[in-house]
């Protein structure tokens, strides 16, 4: 009972750092520029796409694919930054949500069109199946590397946005993007880098997700509901705030499925809205 | 545009009249030729009248009140389970069933809106997502109750007044349809050129600065949201009485999508947009997806990010635009 309730919370932490990774250029680009992007996941989306045919048509090894599904999914990213976002930072909410529901759509029949609408087989390389014994407890290699490697970018993360000059810019944006202007700093360049950076980190995660989340078309719209939840739960723009509410939900996600699977999903949709209820302005948001 | 142009809205009225403008006579004149005109399309009809109906509903609070829901089909699902239940369980009678849905919706939109009055935009998305795939998840696990993924059916109705029972050319469904579509419609109407509607679109504009005028927000909106769940739930009721049948999807999250899509196509905070975008929508969707359902979804998202981008006002908007313009042009 003991080794499950530790087997579970590995497996949500796990989980839940995905979650993470994936979430935090949202956090990022709603917290920057106020900007409700539900198509936040199609990035997620063309990073694994990326994995996986790399990995399929060219016999690249997994661990060179992500690299790939990074730049993929920044350049991606910047392009319909500058062309089509830039445009609607100024516009209503309601608008940005119509507008990416629609790139949603957009997406989720493209990846249809070219790459069928079938989940896309993956074979994570050997070193990175099995088990591995841990304190006398068995735990999933693939997930020991994932929490490891989002570690590590939360901790590069973190040095970026405090440490730097361009983290600093970010942060000023973030507090108020017109005085931020009028300092001198390039406002517009600073969203412009960000929302490619998010875009990145998110195809990145897509790519280390295929083996726990699975890839079909449908990914943007299966799990836009718990990337936009790491975000209001956590409250947008924060690291910090993005973090906790994914191990949250990661856990609680993953627990509810193992321990109540007849019930499923339920809780975190309540674990949601009792949540927002509780705070609707995120656990870390600061208050408008 | 010159100076004295840009003066007349000062001038103009600050409460809307309330006089029907032959456009309209001429809009519901259509809904009852098409009745005429297209006899073997009536299912299809009275499909769209109802979608009509529920993306009024939407327009209530989206529109009007600039209350961005994403889980609007919560009380469209739970209009069409309690008329559906009604049915199966023996109470047939067709205008006392939607009274109920009306109820239910009513019931369950007040008791969520204090949820949702709350919060900003990003809090009120994610509530109304919440509930409403809550919803989804309870009537997919109650399927004593509901016929889970197997959809309720069994449904029997009754005749309409007594008199028209429901038949499979859609006649009786068109135009119960259409009459329950109109005598809503009516209201909604009523509510949106009232003082109290007038105070909406103020909340929407400025939510800071009408305390201050003396209208109090949170009740205003409570009230709105329970109307429109309402209404709601009265399209749901309709659908199940007229399809006799409830799927699970009445509940899912593509419908609600759907119908923002419809709502923001035909254009929002008019009224008359849902109807436009709900036929326009319905129509495309009935010969389009025929042909290839992911083509269908491409273009419609195509359609929703040039719709964004290019016409804010939807096709209503639009065609006011080009009124305007042709207006302009004259003086």
């Amino acid at each position: 009972m003991l080794g499950n309730l530790v087997g579970v919370l590995f497996d949500g932490i796990a989980y839940g750092s995905l979650l993470f990774i994936i979430s935090i250029g949202l956090s990022v680009t709603m917290g920057l520029m106020n900007f409700v992007n539900l198509a936040h996941g199609a990035f997620a989306m063309l990073g694994g796409y990326a994995c996986v045919l790399l990995m399929t048509r060219a016999g690249v090894p997994f661990l060179a694919t992500l690299p790939v599904a990074f730049v993929v999914s920044a350049i991606a990213g910047i392009v319909l930054e500058r062309t089509l976002y830039q445009r609607l930072y100024k516009a209503t909410h309601l608008d940005q949500v119509m507008f990416s529901i629609g790139l949603v759509f957009m997406a989720v029949a493209a990846a249809t069109y070219f790459f069928g609408p079938s989940q896309q087989p993956m074979r994570l390389p050997d070193y990175l199946r099995g088990q591995v014994n841990v304190f006398g407890l068995d735990l999933g290699a693939y997930r020991i590397f994932l929490i490891v490697v989002v570690a590590a970018l939360t901790v590069a993360l973190h040095l970026l946005l405090v440490r730097t000059r361009f983290g600093a810019q970010v942060r000023a944006s973030v507090d108020n993007a017109v005085a931020s202007a009028g300092l001198g700093i390039n406002v517009n360049r600073v969203f412009g880098v960000t929302f490619a950076l998010g875009s990145g980190l998110a195809g990145l995660g897509g790519g280390l997700g295929i083996d726990v989340l699975g890839l079909d078309p449908t990914f943007p719209l299966k799990y836009m509901v718990y990337f936009l939840l790491v975000v209001a739960i956590g409250g947008a723009g924060t690291i910090k705030g993005g973090l906790v509410a994914a191990m949250i939900l990661g856990i609680c996600d993953v627990a509810g499925k193992y321990y109540v699977p007849q019930i499923g999903s339920f809780i975190i949709y309540f674990l949601m809205v009792v949540l927002m209820i509780l705070f609707p302005a995120g656990l870390y948001g600061r208050r408008a | 545009m010159t100076d004295t142009s840009t003066a007349v809205p000062a001038i103009a009225p600050l409460l809307p009249t309330d006089r029907w403008r032959a456009t309209e006579i001429a809009f519901w004149a259509v809904a009852i030729a098409a009745f005429f005109v297209f006899p073997q399309h009536r299912v299809l009809g009275s499909q769209i009248l109802i979608t009509g109906l529920f993306a009024v509903s939407l327009d209530l609070i989206l529109g009007y009140a600039g209350i961005v829901s994403l889980g609007h089909a919560a009380f469209f699902g739970l209009g069409a389970y309690a008329a559906g239940i009604l049915a199966v369980h023996g109470w047939g009678e067709p205008l006392s069933g939607l009274i109920v849905a009306g109820a239910v919706g009513a019931l369950a939109g007040f008791a969520t809106s204090f949820l949702v009055v709350r919060g900003a935009d990003l809090a009120r998305l994610m509530v109304t997502l919440g509930i409403g795939l809550m919803l989804f998840e309870a009537a997919n696990q109650m399927s004593s109750v509901t016929g889970g993924a197997d959809g309720l059916s069994g449904v029997t109705m009754g005749k309409v007044f007594g008199l028209y029972s429901f038949d499979l050319s859609g006649t009786t469904a068109y135009l119960y349809s259409l009459g329950v579509l109109f005598v809503l419609f009516v209201v909604a109407r009523r509510i949106v050129s009232s003082p109290f509607g007038l105070s909406l679109r103020g909340i929407r504009e400025n939510v800071r600065r009408m305390p201050a005028i003396g209208a109090p927000v949170t009740r205003r909106l409570i009230a709105i949201y329970t109307i429109s769940a309402a209404v709601a739930g009265v399209a749901g009721g309709l659908l199940a009485q007229t399809t006799q049948f409830v799927g699970l999807d009445v509940f899912g999250f593509p419908r609600s999508a759907d119908l923002m899509i419809m709502l923001v196509l035909g254009g929002a905070g008019r009224l008359y947009g849902g109807l436009v975008g709900a036929a326009v929508f319905m129509v495309a969707h009935h010969y389009l997806s025929d042909l290839n359902p992911v083509y269908w979804q491409f273009w419609l998202g195509l359609l929703l990010v040039v719709v964004v981008l290019y016409a804010r006002g939807g096709i209503l908007g639009a065609i006011e635009a080009l009124r305007d313009r042709i207006r302009g042009e004259r003086t």
